[in-house]
């Protein structure tokens, strides 16, 4: 019989694209999914596609859902691979997130603050029990409209400010923490250039923006639990919409270029003070497209986890180890080097064999001669045969293959 | 554009898919791969449509450096017929429109994974390696900036501790592939994860080899002529597989065998890992 090893040709590989296509419509007697359908009513999913895969654009995030069989991380990988390609015109001017028109926003920390909690659309408060009216179509529901707030919402923590009871952050002092601060003026872009350790701030945080949210949801547990040592407050989070602003070069001036929705969160830690330190309340950020509370929750309690070598803290937990949080987080990374195992590997399968074949073979001429040695005690018969002084077996032991020196 | 090559290219890319500047960036970063042997350089690994760890370091890499004018050779497990590399040949047809081939003879670039040819290089070929892990010292020191540290300082020790470790244990060293290597003297790399048995074949070789690692985003390279020593010690000297029969359908004994199962009784054959050898071979 003559065997041909399996090997996918072109055709295959077309093939099972077409199957993939095909599949991904489903019943043709079922209505195709529109675009603007799973925009305005799988917004969640838009939002974590386009936090994940690192572009605002809520149109192009819902055709990756489509094109994904609805796959959240393989949309985030078409929308990544789809950004790569885009020239890069200008760094956008920080975000003003005081000047943010609300949505939502609640602070754990004050009973009532500046400014008002507002519930705003939330699952917190729903008791979660299937609504089977939901599976009949037609459902139209209204809700009370508040009065929109203007001009601009204070951030509940800065109440601290005049105590001095919160570290003080501005644009500098993020700089001007970091370990490798040699290009202050310069904003690291993870988009454009490979990330290296120790981090920076800007780069934990850009790293930890587009991180995969289940993970990063794990390891924020994990320091709640004790592997770690956060004892986080809710300071604030706050979703709403907010101006993208840029200021080109050859105009000399600002132009607001875009509305986008963030959800900002600022977590609030207890910090008891070090030598240069006085005791104080220190800020762990998380900040996504979109509405996206438990990723920029938990983004946010990372964010202070990674900041105990800063604070002089002992590293407890997995949580606050650097190297292994940002090298792990990024799920376009992780899902690409797990599944590679799904390509063939004969090769290096084929060394291992001959390897193990080898070890088997004389592990197995060991065993037989210690056998033989306490036989020998009570008969005259002897093992199998020698093996060499050295007690390593060298001719003829494998099946197949033997390994043979190279001279150099 | 309308010459011959660009109308056989999908719309909407650029040449070799790669914007122009990216390709700009790579190749800075291999410039200084080349200029120091066997160093691992960061440079700013992209997205590519094709998943990270199925070969995205390579394929920057080959982006970065194909021209119109050269033939490209894929391989995986030493086939050009393998599934990954039928693919990655079929994107570069798709966004660069060159010719390719199946022939090591006929091709200036070369993309790998997990082998070397067997037909010897020439002067004037490039061989690029899809790189999973590009640091050798990684299994003994998890840490990046720990590892850098220990390049810089030629600091190498434990990496022989962990094979003499492997001869006191088992009488030989238990690396079958991805085996380390010295580069020019200097540098300790892995040499991807080929079978031992190509290591000879990384040393005094006279194609340029570049090596692309996507996910971990760095470049190494080996300058044509470079002197490449697989990790030894004198009284275990280095040694590659052989095996005691030839190929099973060009009876090669010169090849790197790949073992087949031919039936449920435990039925197997050896042959020829290399297609293009395995043929070439038995016109021959």
């Amino acid at each position: 019989m003559s065997y041909v090893a399996v090997k996918g040709g072109e055709k295959a590989i077309q093939n099972a694209e077409q199957l993939l296509k095909a599949q991904r419509r489903g019943d043709a007697t079922v209505p195709e999914l529109g675009l603007e359908q799973i925009k305005q009513q799988m917004s969640l999913a838009v939002a974590r596609v386009m936090s994940e895969g690192s572009l605002y654009d809520p149109d192009l995030a819902a055709l990756a859902i489509k094109q994904s069989w609805g796959d959240l991380v393989e949309a985030a990988f078409l929308l990544r691979a789809y950004r790569t390609t885009l020239p890069r015109f200008y760094y956008a001017q920080p975000l003003e997130t005081d000047q943010i028109t609300v949505k939502r926003r609640i602070s754990s920390i004050y009973k009532d603050i500046p400014g008002g909690q507002q519930l705003g659309p939330t699952f917190d408060y729903v008791h979660r029990l299937l609504d089977f009216k939901l599976a009949a179509e037609n459902n139209q529901s209204d809700y009370p409209v508040g009065e929109p707030t203007e001009g601009g919402i204070p951030r509940a923590i800065d109440t601290l400010n005049p105590e001095g009871l919160i570290q003080s952050e501005t644009a500098d002092d993020v700089k001007a923490d970091d370990a490798n601060a040699e290009n202050d003026a310069e904003i690291f872009d993870l988009t454009r250039q490979p990330l290296e350790l120790p981090a920076a701030r800007d780069a934990r945080l850009q790293n930890l923006a587009r991180a995969d949210e289940g993970f990063l949801l794990g390891l924020a547990y994990s320091t709640q639990r004790g592997y770690g040592n956060s004892h986080p407050f809710a300071g604030e989070i706050r979703v709403g919409d907010v101006e993208v602003v840029i200021c080109p070069e050859e105009l000399g001036f600002e132009i607001a270029i875009a509305d986008i929705t963030i959800t900002e969160v600022q977590m609030v830690n207890q910090f008891k003070g070090n030598k240069t330190l006085p005791p104080q309340f220190t800020r762990g950020y998380g900040l996504t497209f979109g509405y996206n509370e438990r990723k920029a929750m938990a983004m946010a309690i990372m964010d202070r986890a990674l900041r105990s070598k800063e604070f002089g803290e002992q590293i407890q937990g997995p949580a606050q180890e650097e190297e292994f949080v940002l090298y792990h987080s990024d799920n376009i990374e992780a899902q690409g080097f797990v599944q590679h195992l799904k390509l063939p590997h004969y090769i290096d399968f084929q060394a291992e064999l001959n390897l193990v074949r080898k070890m088997r073979a004389e592990y197995e001429q060991r065993s037989a001669m210690e056998n033989g040695r306490s036989e020998e005690i009570g008969s005259e018969e002897t093992g199998s045969e020698g093996i060499d002084s050295e007690g390593i077996g060298s001719a003829g032991i494998e099946r197949n293959c033997r390994l043979s020196p190279i001279v150099h | 554009m309308n010459t011959a090559t660009t109308n056989l290219t999908e719309p909407g890319f650029n040449f070799a898919y790669l914007d122009e500047q990216t390709k700009r960036s790579i190749r800075r970063g291999l410039l200084k791969a080349v200029a120091i042997p066997g160093h691992q350089i960061p440079f700013s690994s992209r997205e590519m449509p094709m998943s990270y760890g199925w070969g995205t370091g390579g394929i920057q890499v080959t982006a970065s450096v194909i021209g119109k004018s050269d033939t490209l050779k894929v391989i995986d497990q030493g086939a050009d017929d393998t599934t990954n590399a039928v693919n990655i040949r079929r994107f570069f047809k798709k966004v660069c429109g060159v010719k390719t081939t199946e022939k090591t003879t006929e091709a200036t670039l070369i993309q790998t994974r997990h082998r070397i040819p067997e037909t010897p290089l020439n002067e004037g070929q490039v061989m690029v390696y899809q790189v999973p892990i590009p640091e050798p010292l990684r299994w003994i020191e998890p840490s990046e900036p720990e590892t850098r540290k220990m390049h810089a300082l030629e600091e190498y020790g434990a990496m022989y501790v962990k094979l003499y470790e492997d001869i006191t244990q088992y009488g030989h060293i238990a690396t079958a592939y991805d085996y380390p290597v010295m580069v020019n003297n200097r540098y300790m790399m892995r040499p991807s994860p080929i079978p031992r048995f190509d290591n000879p074949k990384l040393n005094m070789n006279p194609a340029l080899q570049l090596f692309g690692a996507g996910r971990e985003k760095r470049l190494y390279a080996l300058p044509p002529y470079t002197t490449v020593k697989s990790l030894d010690f004198e009284d275990h000297p280095f040694s590659v597989e052989t095996w005691d029969k030839p190929c099973e359908f060009c009876g090669a004994t010169d090849s790197y065998l790949d073992e087949v199962v031919i039936d449920n009784e435990g039925g197997r054959m050896w042959i020829c890992s290399d297609t293009d050898y395995c043929e070439e071979t038995q016109k021959s």
